[in-house]
């Protein structure tokens, strides 16, 4: 098995996992009906592109793990998702700055991951990117609205940048796993990726009035398995069916 | 029957295999369907593509092509699942399209679409009263597939499949 090809699936693929877990939590709590269905849908797409990266990685590893066994019956260490993702959903001005800092470093990954030399992530990414596009448009709409909007809500946009741009270095981390996938023309390198996403944040944010917030410590740990308080509490949420009755279907 | 099977017996059978969110409209005419394969001793392979990565539906079509098939009397089928080349709205038929506008869903725009190109929001006709004096209300509809529109002459809400 390629080892490091397991563990690079793996991470992208439990990055979508956790931001699908958080966002599919806004069901029927949405500010509106539109939303609420906006941010389900966009649950239910990240939970897809997250069911193609388990599979592939089962078949990578070779074990016979399947996309179940990989969400549902993995422990807390063996996440690698960066802890953007398990955060709270605060209030809608956290969910949505989450979501676009995600966004608009999801859409230039996967439009270079098309160009892998690996066949399946190339072709997942292929399926990727035309979802990721409309789901930018959406953040970055919310974004704008928000912090060219009243004073609550600018100040409420502007405080969910603050708090959550710590998690952001993470995105962006590479060791030798993927500096190996990347000269093997496997992975993207994350540093085009960066200048992207970078141009990305100033346009959007330069609209929106904020203020892009200076980078300062960095969070860590999550593609180790190191992660937040939280995250233990979304697989309690999300693994206890699984566990509380073994192989069950219906 | 094993040796009487043919791939055009075969997609005549998945015309009645329909979208299980919009059954108007089969998974054929969704062009979903990418290739029929009959094999010397009967055996049939399915190979069908996603629409929408998040989409539900599809893991019901899968077993709705089986089923159908099994039905008819052919008894060794498989259905195998492609990611590549990705599906695009371009593939809904143009008798697929039709359907889709007389269930009451606008049907998408193709993407070489010259507004499209341009960046700009496509002009979508009601499918009530056809005027084009339409508006998004929201890029997320009912399920992954829809957006949600409404229209301005007729002031009633509709449904539009979204161009990937």
């Amino acid at each position: 098995m390629n080892r490091s090809l397991f563990i690079y699936t793996l991470r992208r693929a439990d990055d979508l996992l956790i931001l699908s877990h958080r966002l599919g939590q806004w069901c029927g709590h949405g500010p509106i009906l539109e939303e609420d269905i906006a941010l389900t849908n966009r649950a239910l797409d990240h939970l897809g592109e997250a069911r193609n990266l388990l599979t592939y990685a089962g078949s990578i590893e070779g074990k016979g793990r399947t996309e179940d066994d990989l969400a549902y019956l993995r422990m807390e260490r063996e996440f690698t998702n960066a802890k953007l993702f398990e955060q709270p959903n605060g209030d809608y001005a956290h969910t949505i700055v989450r979501s676009f800092l995600f966004d608009a470093f999801h859409l230039p990954l996967m439009q270079e991951m098309q160009n892998s030399k690996d066949e399946q992530l190339a072709a997942i990414a292929g399926k990727s990117v035309k979802e990721a596009t409309y789901h930018l448009r959406h953040s970055s709409d919310w974004l704008i609205r928000f912090g060219d909007g009243t004073p609550e809500s600018h100040d409420r946009a502007q405080k969910a940048l603050n708090d959550l741009w710590t998690y952001t270095g993470e995105l962006f981390e590479t060791d030798p796993i993927d500096q190996e996938l990347v000269k093997s023309g496997i992975a993207p390198d994350v540093s085009s990726i960066r200048s992207h996403w970078s141009k990305t944040v100033d346009h959007v944010l330069n609209e929106a009035t904020l203020k892009r917030p200076a980078d300062g410590f960095m969070a860590t740990g999550g593609r180790k398995g190191l992660h937040s308080e939280h995250l233990g509490f979304i697989l309690a949420e999300m693994q206890h069916v699984t566990r509380a009755y073994p192989g069950a279907e219906w | 029957m094993g040796t009487n099977i043919t791939v055009e017996r075969v997609l005549e059978l998945l015309e009645t295999v329909k979208d299980p969110e919009i059954p108007a409209i089969s998974v054929r005419e969704l062009g979903g369907v990418r290739d029929v394969r009959v094999s010397a001793d009967g055996g049939v392979l399915v190979i069908i593509t996603p629409t929408y990565t998040g989409c539900p539906a599809m893991d019901v079509m899968a077993a709705d092509i089986k089923s159908e098939l099994l039905a008819s009397g052919i008894t060794d089928v498989n259905v195998e699942l492609t990611l590549s080349p990705a599906w695009t709205t371009d593939w809904i038929t143009d008798e697929g399209k039709r359907k889709l506008k007389e269930y009451g869903i606008a049907p998408p725009e193709t993407t070489a679409d010259i507004r499209a190109l341009k960046g700009k929001a496509p002009l979508v006709e009601c499918p009530q009263c056809h005027s084009t004096d339409t508006v998004m209300l929201s890029a997320f509809g009912s399920t992954a597939c829809k957006a949600l529109w409404k229209c301005n002459a007729c002031l009633e809400p509709f449904d539009q499949f979204k161009c990937l």
